[in-house]
């Protein structure tokens, strides 16, 4: 089964598909050096996402094990995440200084 | 690590030794066009601004002026002015000589009698300053000299996954060996800003970072503008980058692991060695021309999309990590990273062998956009032109 996809940390919640997957077939990443799959449930082009669990409303989408956004719809598992679905969150800079 | 560069009196070694032909303001710029053809050896640049500025602006485009003059690859400097402009082809000469001991001419187009004796003039000057520089041997010159400053652009999910990260790991490995590095594009940084503030090698520095990304928010805000509006590109979207966290979290992995050492205003000349980084636009053009300002003598870009862009001033090398763009656009890519993407090789392998490149570099190998001549410059603005 060859690789078609990439997790960037563990901690996150979606894939980043390296070969275009149509609907229906396999996307298969590794996983702390075990193999995983999951089924598209649309077409993902090359370099876009896939969920690879059910994401409701609002919910936090995380790659490189940080937050690059919130879902704008639920998405399900094995959906295309993209800039149609999720959103930029605005940041909390006041938080971020060292006092 | 050493290479063969063009020592100067003041500062870092350059890797090339250019005859600059500057136009102070966008009158000068095509009668500069027209010198630099003239003479092999001379390169000029297009600059859009100059005059009807607000002091801001002038600022800016005053430190780019002074800063493509003092960069180390420019062996001597021959301006072209109009005459009535915010700061005149005297002026701006002064300026450059207070800094730097090359040589350097002016000539305005106004005092001249227009643009055919301008150029006449502005050829002779030129002609001679390449026939010095022509004599200049090159010496082995340390890591040390080399000031690396580190770009993305057009850039699509691969950049963030492999050729980043493989630029990342060059950008360690040259300042573990003495050489330094900026990694500029603030606004690619929101989202990201409090990884890239983890590196900072003083808490000063972490809340400069913050500091950044915040005004930077703040300037558009006050315009009435949103970042998140232009970030992502419509062509990161579509290869991929859904938001403009993503597309930060993926290009701040370029600027490498080490303790960020210095944090710079756009286009100011950094005073530490090791990692560094600048606050300029996103926009790659732009932000290189800042870069090239502040000093760096080479410029590794990564793409994912593929762009053609070129500096005048320092060699600029493509590297992408997509396989298709690497092919289809083969004549604008240096090098192919998508090794990491298949799994043939890690992004730390491709930068180790990444140093070997710019070494190639350093020591004359001509880029891509170089061979073709691109010169290409953006200089940011603060507001309106008055």
């Amino acid at each position: 089964m060859n690789i078609n996809a990439l997790l960037m940390d563990e901690r996150d919640n979606v894939v980043t598909c390296v070969a275009a997957v149509s609907k229906g077939n396999q996307i298969v990443y590794q996983k702390g050096g075990q193999v995983c799959t999951l089924i598209a449930e649309d077409d993902i082009p090359y370099c876009h996402k896939a969920a690879l669990e059910d994401l409701p409303q609002g919910a936090e989408v995380r790659k490189y094990g940080e937050m690059i956004g919130q879902t704008l719809t639920p998405i399900a598992k094995g959906h295309w995440v993209s800039h149609e679905n999720i959103f930029s969150v605005p940041r909390d800079y006041d938080s971020e200084f060292i006092h | 690590m050493q290479f063969w560069g063009y020592k100067r009196k003041e500062g870092r070694a350059g890797i090339r030794n250019h005859v600059l032909i500057l136009p102070t303001c966008a009158c000068g710029s095509e009668s500069c066009r027209v010198v630099a053809s003239q003479v092999r050896g001379a390169v000029n640049i297009v600059f859009n601004t100059g005059c009807s500025d607000v002091a801001a602006n002038t600022e800016m485009s005053q430190k780019i002026l002074t800063g493509f003059a003092c960069n180390p690859n420019v062996y001597g400097v021959v301006i072209i002015g109009l005459g009535c402009e915010t700061v005149p082809h005297q002026k701006l000469r002064e300026k450059i000589q207070a800094q730097t001991s090359k040589p350097v001419v002016s000539f305005g187009i106004q005092d001249e009698g227009g643009t055919l004796k301008t150029i006449e003039k502005a050829v002779r000057a030129a002609r001679d300053m390449a026939a010095e520089a022509a004599m200049q041997p090159k010496e082995l010159c340390d890591i040390s000299e080399l000031l690396l400053g580190i770009e993305c652009g057009g850039s699509d999910a691969t950049s963030g996954i492999a050729s980043n990260p493989a630029v990342g790991e060059l950008s360690d490995l040259l300042v573990d060996m003495g050489a330094s590095t900026i990694m500029s594009e603030s606004i690619e940084w929101i989202g990201g800003e409090h990884v890239v503030a983890k590196r900072a090698a003083t808490p000063e520095l972490h809340n400069q970072i913050i500091q950044i990304c915040k005004d930077y928010e703040e300037h558009l805000k006050a315009a009435g503008q949103d970042c998140r509006a232009g970030q992502p590109t419509p062509g990161n979207k579509a290869g991929g980058l859904s938001t403009l966290d993503e597309k930060s979290l993926g290009c701040i992995r370029k600027g490498g692991t080490r303790p960020i050492v210095e944090v710079l205003e756009q286009a100011q000349r950094p005073t530490k060695q090791g990692a560094i980084v600048m606050d300029t636009a996103g926009y790659d053009i732009s932000s290189v021309t800042s870069m090239v300002a502040g000093g760096c003598n080479a410029i590794i870009f990564t793409t994912g999309r593929g762009t053609p862009t070129g500096n005048a001033i320092v060699p600029v090398l493509k590297v992408t990590a997509n396989a298709h763009t690497y092919q289809w656009m083969e004549d604008n890519m240096d090098v192919d990273l998508s090794a990491i993407i298949t799994g043939d090789k890690t992004y730390q392998e491709m930068g180790a062998e990444l140093v070997q490149v710019i070494g190639d570099v350093c020591n004359g190998k001509m880029t891509k956009a170089e061979a073709f001549g691109f010169s290409d410059i953006a200089v940011d603005h603060v507001c309106r032109f008055v």
